[in-house]
Parts: structure tokens; sequence; C-alpha cells
């Protein structure tokens, strides 16, 4: 029994992947779920492979959710934390991959600020490349976990309507979502003020609401942005007070629906600003699901990557039950 | 080209060695208490769900089942080229103390069971363990044994033997065919 | 020590100085064109003549790149003046103006001598200096225009940066007159394109890059053209890369605006397509942009709305650019690319006639910038470029003469190329012929 459609060497966004590829990992963090809710949360899986997680991006909730998901497939994991870019002091990106290879590591598990970084970096080693979020390109293991986290409450993915809403100007994972959506046969939409929007939105396949509430009556599910401050030091926006008048999901809101919308958010959350307490703790948020998922889909992708050596298998061959 | 199947054992003789297995299951264990029978994926559990069946039948007492998966505890996932499909494992009760009856199609080699040893392992630590197998082929390279055995048989290299099941291959059979056929 | 007297045999001269096109040979003594005719027509007794067979090739006045960074003073491990002089006559340039960007900034007649005793030294192609418009290209305080001129500088210019304050490019403008100099700029609004590093569009938006629009080179050419209309300067704008550009130049153009501009050969044949994968030797400034612009300033060099053709030759360290693309260098190098990349994208392509391109790598650039060259004519000093249209080549940056490896042209197959490059009746650069 062998998986169809390899994922190849590396994870580095949810573009490059095709709709069965992605079929494939959700399929797979399903038993990874059951793991988790284990008494003992470990299978020997990926025993004795060397996993480093490279992060340049200070980031607790992914590198912890990637620790767990190494740790409980029985991996031997390192955490690298580092600031600078190869153009501040410290080591050069290229000069840290070459290193890294000449240990010996399995896999690296890469955040960085500048978009491409991951691809840079799985240019030049070996070892397998996550991308675990490179600059405002892609998070392709929270697309994941949010179309697992879909999944898992519509049954489905093609034909649900789900409205990403927020700073997606800035957002890696709006664009792993907006992919990997698209690619499964989900409807897609933005909402957000053009500011925040990029200019070629229009090219992306989405629709796009510039009103909270029209997207409100749209959709089925909205994943929610975190909105950064630095956007409004920067002039993107003249006051977070105002962006949570306008564009903040609120009980009130929601409760003009026509429907019961499902609420996702990849976390952390600014309460108060895009999202409200009341609608972030109510009924039908999922976040605290996205987080469980996280480690699953983790799980999965180690797994799928860690593949094995097909010329070792002919010589395995004869080994069975 | 057509491929050369033998059959060992048909639909009616195949039913007929899973009753009298599920009766040895109940002769060792001196009656059902504290049985646990847990199958291995696939057809392992398949095959399970009719030994429990049969005890149902005979006993008039439902024994506690369970699904296995043995993917993830595999000795040979770094060579075995593309990652294998993980199916779902559950164990809805806890195994400490009990009497764990793992069933199995085939036996071969031995790994198998060695890697559903582990991970009953991580769940606990039953009382006894015990394997029971539809088919023999021998083979080991582990020093496993069965407790209950369904069928012996003795096949050359370059052949495999198969067990389907109605359930997912439309038919109940044991067959003997050449490897290499599909 | 003077050459002996030199006969380029049977070419196909083409001259648009002197509407000149036909087969024949080209006579040359003591550094000068002294007669071309037919073949076997033009003939000289006496002294020692070196004779090249230029069948097959087309003779033409040699190649004038306006913009183009030697990186000495300051960066000498990159590109030196010789090394970028013989690159330069590696791909049939016979001059280059070299811009102020050095470290320390060209900006006083002691850097413009020191550049202009450098290009002698190397020997090769001849190298004009530009001088800084402001101190230390700072775009507070007026360079010394007069003395630099003095000293050699044939044009000012702050490029690789903006002249951010229009008051200042105004009096530029004004001040240059005296000279008859042309003031350049690299037109980009410094808030629109901050942190820039690509086009602005589908693709950047893919890629998770921030985007310079067009609209930040749109900006500063049409205040260029405006205080040109004001001052009745010469503004010549760099490396024009949107049809917006293309439109404001032809709008300055139709009301007799004193405004010249260039176009870069990557600009004429890649898009920003090239940035896939985040390749950093396809990232400079201004970036490629989209089909439609590739279309526009192709179209405005064909009808001469853009005037000449420049390298905007740039090198830098194989170490700067294998780095995460926003933090790579803008700039490619293109002296020895520029030839083939012309003929292979435009006339090959269908866009212009050789005798078009000829006249906007040579004629054109001579005139903007009132540099001798350019022509052919009988008694200019005999700057000429050889070259072979057709043959086929595939670009290898290792084997440049330039210092410089980054091309977006590795490993393409283009076609044409440089075979001799004549300075002052001396060969500079000779590619010999596989049989």
């Amino acid at each position: 029994m062998s998986a169809a459609g390899a994922l190849g060497k590396d994870l580095l966004g949810l573009e490059d992947l095709s709709g069965d590829q992605i079929r494939l990992i959700l399929d797979t963090a399903e038993p990874f779920k059951e793991i988790s809710e284990r008494a003992i949360k470990k299978v020997p899986t990926l025993r004795g492979s060397t996993i480093v997680n490279l992060f340049f991006e200070a980031s607790t909730r992914t590198r912890v959710s990637f620790e767990f998901a190494e740790k409980r497939l029985s991996a031997d994991t390192v955490n690298v934390a580092s600031t600078g870019s190869s153009v501040s002091k410290g080591e050069t990106l290229v000069d840290t991959a070459r290193n890294l290879e000449a240990m010996r590591i399995d896999m690296v598990v890469i955040r960085h600020g500048a978009s491409g970084a991951a691809r840079f970096l799985a240019e030049r080693i070996e070892s397998n490349v996550i991308n675990a979020g490179d600059g405002t390109h892609e998070h392709p293991t929270q697309g994941l976990l949010d179309m697992l986290t879909l999944r898992d409450n519509f049954g489905h993915l093609d034909g649900i309507k789900v409205a990403i809403c927020g700073d997606v100007l800035h957002s890696r994972v709006a664009r792993s979502n907006i992919w990997g959506l698209k690619k499964m046969g989900a409807e897609v939409a933005v909402c957000g003020p053009r500011s925040l929007l990029p200019n070629a939105i229009d090219e992306f396949g989405v629709t796009v609401f510039e009103r909270i509430e029209d997207a409100i009556q749209w959709a089925d599910a909205l994943n929610i942005l975190r909105l950064q401050l630095e956007r409004m030091h920067a002039g993107y926006i003249p006051s977070l007070r105002e962006y949570n008048r306008v564009f903040g999901v609120s009980r009130e809101r929601l409760e003009r629906a026509p429907k019961d919308l499902l609420i996702l958010h990849p976390g952390p959350m600014n309460r108060g600003v895009e999202i409200d307490s009341d609608v972030a703790d109510g009924p039908h948020s999922v976040i605290l699901d996205q987080v469980t998922n996280g480690v699953a889909v983790r799980m999965a992708v180690l797994y799928l990557l860690a593949g094995g050596k097909p010329e070792l298998a002919e010589a395995a061959k004869g080994g069975g039950r | 080209m057509p491929s050369r199947q033998t059959t060992v054992l048909d639909a009616r003789a195949m039913d007929r060695v899973l009753r009298r297995m599920a009766d040895e299951i109940v002769e060792h264990n001196d009656g059902t208490d504290d049985l646990i029978i847990v199958g291995i994926q696939r057809r392992g559990v398949q095959l399970a769900r009719r030994i429990v069946a049969c005890i149902a039948d005979r006993e008039k007492v439902d024994v506690p089942s369970g699904a296995l998966d043995i993917t993830l505890y595999r000795d040979d996932l770094q060579t075995v080229g593309p990652r294998p499909v993980v199916g779902p494992t559950d164990l809805p009760w806890a195994i400490d103390g009990k009497h764990v009856v793992i069933v199995d199609d085939v036996l071969y080699t031995g790994r198998t069971v060695r890697a559903a040893l582990d991970e009953l392992a991580d769940f606990g630590r039953p009382k006894r363990i015990g394997l029971a197998v539809l088919v023999d082929r021998g083979g080991r390279e582990l020093p496993i044994q069965p407790d209950v055995v369904g069928k012996t048989v003795d096949i050359g290299d370059g052949e495999r033997i198969d067990v389907l099941v109605d359930e997912l291959d439309g038919k109940d059979a044991v067959v003997v065919a050449a490897t290499g056929d599909a | 020590m003077t050459a002996p007297a030199l006969l380029l045999r049977g070419g196909r001269i083409i001259d648009p100085s002197q509407h000149l096109d036909e087969i024949g040979d080209v006579l040359i003594v003591d550094g000068r064109i002294e007669a071309t005719g037919r073949v076997g027509e033009v003939r000289r007794d006496g002294d020692a003549l070196q004779t090249i067979d230029c069948a097959g090739r087309i003779v033409s006045p040699g190649f004038v790149d306006v913009h183009c960074h030697l990186r000495e003073p300051g960066r000498e491990e990159v590109e030196t003046i010789a090394s970028g002089a013989r690159a330069a006559a590696a791909g049939g340039f016979t001059a280059v103006c070299a811009m102020p960007n050095t470290d320390p900034v060209t900006d006083n007649q002691a850097a413009v001598g020191f550049i202009i005793r450098q290009a002698n030294r190397a020997g090769a192609a001849r190298v004009y200096p530009i001088g800084a418009i402001s101190i230390g290209e700072q775009g507070k305080t007026l360079a010394e225009f007069g003395e630099m001129v003095g000293a050699g500088a044939v044009a000012v210019s702050d490029d690789g940066k903006p002249v951010v304050s229009a008051q200042l490019m105004r009096t530029a403008l004004e001040y240059a007159r005296t000279f008859g100099i042309p003031v350049a700029d690299h037109c980009e609004e410094p808030t629109l394109a901050a942190n820039g590093a690509m086009n602005e569009g589908i693709v950047s938006a893919r890629l998770g890059l921030k985007g310079i629009p067009s609209e930040a080179e749109e900006i500063m050419a049409i205040r260029d053209i405006l205080l040109a209309r004001r001052t009745g300067g010469h503004i010549h704008l760099c490396h024009m890369s949107t049809r917006g550009s293309v439109e404001l130049i032809r709008w300055g153009k139709e009301r007799g605006i004193n405004v010249t501009a260039e176009a870069c050969p990557h600009h004429l044949s890649l898009t920003e397509e090239a940035v896939e994968g985040y390749d950093t030797n396809a990232k400079m400034n201004p970036p490629l942009r989209t089909a439609d612009d590739v279309v526009a300033l192709q179209e405005a060099v064909r009808d001469g709305t853009i005037d000449v053709i420049a390298t905007d030759h740039a090198p830098h360290h194989y170490d700067e650019k294998e780095r995460e693309f926003a933090d790579a260098p803008n700039g490619i190098v293109g002296l020895e690319t520029a030839l083939a990349v012309n003929l292979t994208w435009l006339v090959h392509g269908g866009v212009m006639d050789v005798t078009t391109l000829i006249d906007r790598m040579s004629c054109a650039p001579a005139r903007v910038f009132k540099l001798p060259g350019g022509t052919l004519r009988r008694g200019s000093a005999a700057d000429v470029t050889v070259f072979d249209p057709d043959v086929e080549w595939t670009v290898d940056p290792a084997r440049f003469v330039s210092k410089g490896r980054n091309s977006p042209y590795a490993g393409r197959t283009l076609r044409g190329r440089a075979e001799l490059t004549v300075v002052d009746g001396q060969v500079i650069y000779r590619r010999y012929r596989s049989s």
C-alpha cells in the first residue's frame, strides 16, 4: 500500500501542490489526531531523525506546534532562533544552510521574514525543508490546518464559501488559504479596506468585499486575520479603533447573517480589534480546534515528507507480514 | 495474462475455520471475561468482527473489539519508498489487565505482529496478549508464534497468499497466486 | 607609436549618419577613417597595411553606452575601470559613460580626472565620466559642474538615486545650460518605491514581494519634463521602463521640450515573470515590468521617442546576489550581452531593422551626449564595431570579461555577437572565429 501523489522533497507552499496532494495530507492527518488523544502521545515513526526548527522570526505558537508534532513522532528536535537576515550581523542564510547540511540534519522547519527564503534554503540543502512562514509569501501548514478544520465541520471543501478578512496584503496565511481552498474547489472571498488588499487582488480569482457586512451575508465561514499594529503605524489604516468599528467581526454583525458562520482565526488574536471576545469564545468559533488540528497536520506533513528511499525498498522486497 | 490462482479456502470453508478459531479463543481464555479482540488493519479488522460475531452467537456475550493500524510502528518505513497510507486506530476500551487477542489475516515474517505488540505497549499493559491468524504461511524472521491458527499453508518463493473478505473484496476466500500477479 | 593602416574588407557597411548601407571596405589610417568604398576600390600604397576580412559581418560606427557603472573607485573587487572598459570592448562598445555613484562619489574635478587617467591606462573602450549632480549624491548641494566638465565630465547625474527635490532638479537644469551638458535623472518617487523589490502586479502579489508601481517612475518623469520646459535645460531620462513613461516623453517631445530618454536591453526583452523562483539575477531598478510595457518600449525605440539604448551595466559580487530576494542588491551586467539581446529581440524579432538599431546604439548616443563618434565619415576618429548579426551563442557568465556574473541571460542562446572593436584605429578587441 503506498500513497498516491508523493509530495517531493519539500513543502514550500500550497500554490505548488495539486488538489490530490492536498487531499493526501488532510487524509493523512486524520489518524494522527487520534495519537494526541492517547495517554502515551508518541509513535516511533521518525525515531532517529533529526529535525531543526530554524526560526528567524519570533513565534511561540507555530514553533511549539511543530515541536509537539516532531516529538510525538519520536524525532530528535533542535531549536535555532536567530533574529538576523543576511544583511545584519551574523551568519548569512547560505552559510546557515551549509552548516546544517554538514551536520546531516534530516529535516528543517524554517520561518523567515523574507519571501522566498524557504525556497532559497531548499535549493541549497538536501534535507527536507518545511516552510513555516516566509515573509508575506506562504504559510502552508496553517492553510492546511484551516482546511482540515473546515472539512471537519462541513464534511467536504468543494462549494464551501470562505471569506478571508483583514490584512490580506501582508498575510502569508491569506495567500496559502486562497491557493489551497481554490484547489479543493471552495469559493474564496477576501474582505478588507483596499489599502490592505494587494492591488492585483482582482486577478487572484476571488470575490472582493469592501464591507464586512457583505462578506458575512455571503460566507459559510470567516477566517479572520490578525491586524498588526505596525500597519497602523505605517499608515495603511488610520487607527485600530476605526478598523474595529468598520471591519470588526462582532456578535451583532453575525446575528444579521442568514446562517451560522464558522469562525476561524490563525492567532494570536487582537480581541476587540479584528474580532470581538464574544465571537472568539462563542459557539461557532473553532479557533481551538485549529490549534489541535495544527499538530496533526504537521505530523502528517513530517510523516509524508520523511519518505523512504525507493532503492532500499527494492532490496527490502520480500520483507512483509 | 490470466492469473493462476488456487483457492485454498472458499467462503464456506473460511466460515467454518473462523467459527473454530472463535471457539479456541474462548477455550484458551476459559470463557469471555476480560477478553478483547483487536484486528490489525486492514483485513484483520474484518476477521476480528466475524470472530466477535461468532462468539456472540455461541456464548451470547458481546466481547469488546477494536482496530489497530500498525503503519507508524513498522520497522521498514525508511526503506519502503513512498509513504504508506495510515489507517485508523480505534481502541475504545482500556486494555490494562485484559486478555488481548490480536487477529490478523496472514502470518508470515512476524514483523507486523511485533509492530502491533509495540503499539499495544503504548496503550497499556494487558494481562496477556494472544495471537490468532487465519493463515500461517511460515517464513518467520522473528520469534513469534500464533496461539490460534486457521490453516497452515506451505507456499514457495514466487507465490503469495491473500485473504479476501466480502466487505473489501466482494467475496470471502483464501487464494494462492504467483507474485507478480496483481 | 603609430598604428599601421587598417583595412576592413568586404563587410556590410551601415552608417546611419551618412545613410550608408553597402558592401565595401573601410580604410583606417593614423587613427582616422581615411576612406570607405566598394570592395577593392579602396587602396593604399606604401605603409604597412593590416587587412581584416569582414565578409558576412556588419561594419558600423562604434557603439556608445551612455549609462554604465564601473565601480571604481571603491568596489574594485566587483569591477574596475579597466575590466569594465575591456568588457565594453568585448561587447562591441567603443565608448562608455561611467556613472558617478562610486565610493567616494565622483563629484569633483579630481575624481573625474582619476577616471580618465585609469581609462587611458586600460587602453580599451573610451570612458567618459558623468559627474554627480549633488555633492556625495546627497541631494542637497550642487556639485561643481564647471570644474567637472573642465576635467572631462560629459553630463551630470545622481544615478543610483533619484533627485528627490524638485527645486534641486530645477537648479541643476538651469545651471547645466551654461556648460551645454545633459542632466540625467533616475526617475523613482522614493515613498512609492520604498522597499520595493520588483514590479507591482500579480507576480509580486503572488510571490509576497513588495512591488514598485509604474507610477513611481512616471511621476518623476513628468516632473522632470515640466522642469525642462520651464528652464530650457536638457533632461535625459535614464532606463525608462513603462508604457506610461513613453507616453509622457512623447507628450514632451511634441511640445518641443528638450527631453531625451534611454531604455535598457533587459527592459526591451524580459518581463516580471523572470523573477519567478525568486531569481536575484532578475532584480534591478527600475524592475522588469509587464509584456505590455515591453511592447511599448520596443515601439518607442523604433520610432525614436526613446532616443538611445543604454546598458545600465551594474556588476555585483556573487555573494551579494546569493541571498534572500528582498535583501539582494539591484542590478545586472549588460555590456557583453547588449548587442546580442537587442539583435535577438528587436531585429530578429521583427520590431526594427538593424540600421535603426545601430543608430540607437551609436549615432544617437553620441549625438544626445555630444560625444565624438557615431559616424564613419571621412576624417572622423576611427571608432568602429564589426559584428556578426546571425551567429548563435550561449551566454556563459563564467566566461565574461567583466568581473560581474549577474546576468539574467545565463544559459540562453542569443543571436548576434561583436567580433572586432576598433578605437582610434587600434584593435582593442577581436573575437577569433571558430572554424
